[in-house]
């Protein structure tokens, strides 16, 4: 088990969103604000490491016919489950995700993991490959919700910070308010995977370089 | 009932169309984009499957969920419904009509994970729909995204040769694309039907 390359892995040259290209759909749908962001990473995060560790706990007793279903349906317990949580505990943060908590279940990222990674490791390497990617994936949530929020309402962490009104940067009525609207996210994502492929671009040519000295 | 009814679908093409503003089914309409053919083919069943999606899940929220006082098992329930609905539809094509099982290929068990499809069954009993409604709203809805992706697949042929910068090779000029495209769809908001 390689715990570092691990974390490395969810967080960078692995990442769910920016690099695997999974889970689009909650990402440009929710990032309106870090409230949500937040809130959204940490449920696919939960449902992620307790689907793997299940899964890999399962991995030698489900037949390789009916696998997907019998992940499907072990990740639709999981989500139930969160979703009753967040009615109870978390009411604001249920309605404001609204239809997106019964739509993790099929999250690509989940049964990506649960394919690729929970059915041919241990438990404790399922747990961890779990929150790593968890975590890859809620800092990219985090991420584009920070960049839409500040271009589009001007404040920083609505929802959380200064009674729920967030930190106003910009003056108001001063934000694009495009960035917030479906056509935002589109184009905030696709600028953020650019960014990243260049980033990842000079890793490479720079590591290549050292090796060819 | 009639104006109810064009006003969902209405609504479901054009204006909250299931791509463009609902974010539903974004995977497919990012994978199976590049071709004008396959982006047909992948429309048109996913239309079909949200039809059949939406009528059976209303059945079983309206004759197993709420008789047995079971809602909060709506999304086992409802992903189970869709997973053995795919299931049937292929061996139902497989069998009967060979030729657009071929067309479909790999695209039709891969409908089973489209958020579109477990969406629509979602948010028909979010919004109360009755049985008529439910199915009025999943085939447009269907046919929203169907609108969608063949728009998406021209778009996508054209920025093939087009020039620009290398990091927005691949995926991020889709997506950047995709945003104008869906800028134009936001001048359908406010249309109405009286």
């Amino acid at each position: 088990m390689n715990l570092k390359k691990q974390f490395k892995d969810g967080l960078l040259t692995q990442n769910p969103v920016f690099v695997q290209l999974l889970g689009m759909c909650s990402c440009l749908a929710i990032t309106t604000t870090l409230f949500n962001g937040i809130g959204m990473g940490i449920s696919v995060l939960i449902i992620l490491t307790c689907s793997n560790i299940v899964i890999s706990l399962l991995r030698k007793i489900i037949p390789s016919d009916i696998r997907i279903a019998a992940y499907v349906v072990v990740i639709a317990g999981f989500v139930t489950i969160v979703d009753l949580l967040l009615q109870a505990y978390l009411n604001e943060l249920s309605e404001s995700l609204g239809v997106f908590i019964p739509l993790i279940v099929v999250n690509c990222i989940i049964l990506a993991r649960a394919e690729s990674f929970a059915s041919k490791n241990t438990i404790v390497a399922s747990a961890v490959d779990g929150v790593m990617q968890g975590i890859g994936y809620t800092v990219a949530l985090i991420a584009m919700c920070v960049i839409r929020e500040f271009l589009g309402n001007g404040t920083f962490g609505s929802g959380i910070f200064n009674n729920g009104e967030g930190f106003r940067i910009i003056a108001e009525g001063y934000g694009a308010l495009l960035i917030v609207l479906p056509v935002g996210g589109f184009i905030t994502l696709g600028c953020l995977i650019a960014f990243f492929q260049w980033l990842l671009a000079r890793f490479d040519s720079k590591k290549n370089s050292e090796v060819s000295k | 009932m009639l104006t109810n009814i064009l006003s969902i679908s209405l609504g479901a093409i054009l204006i909250e169309n299931f791509i463009f503003s609902q974010f539903l089914g974004i995977c497919p309409f990012m994978g199976v984009s590049k071709k004008m053919d396959t982006a047909m083919g992948m429309g048109l069943a996913v239309t079909f499957v949200m039809g059949v999606a939406s009528m059976f899940t209303w059945l079983v929220n309206e004759f197993l969920l709420i008789p047995f006082e079971i809602e909060y098992m709506q999304t086992v329930a409802y992903i189970l419904v869709i997973a053995a609905l795919v299931q049937f539809v292929e061996m139902f094509l497989k069998k009967s009509i060979p030729s657009l099982y071929q067309a479909l290929g790999i695209y039709l068990p891969l409908i089973t994970t489209n958020c579109a499809v477990l969406g629509v069954a979602v948010l028909n009993t979010q919004n109360g729909y009755n049985f008529i409604e439910s199915v009025v709203y999943g085939v447009t809805g269907g046919l929203g995204f169907t609108l969608a992706i063949l728009l998406f697949a021209s778009v996508r042929e054209r920025t093939e040769f087009a020039e620009y910068p290398k990091p927005f090779e691949g995926f991020p000029i889709a997506l950047v694309s995709a945003g104008l495209i869906a800028l134009a769809f936001m001048g359908f908001t406010g249309l109405k039907i009286w």
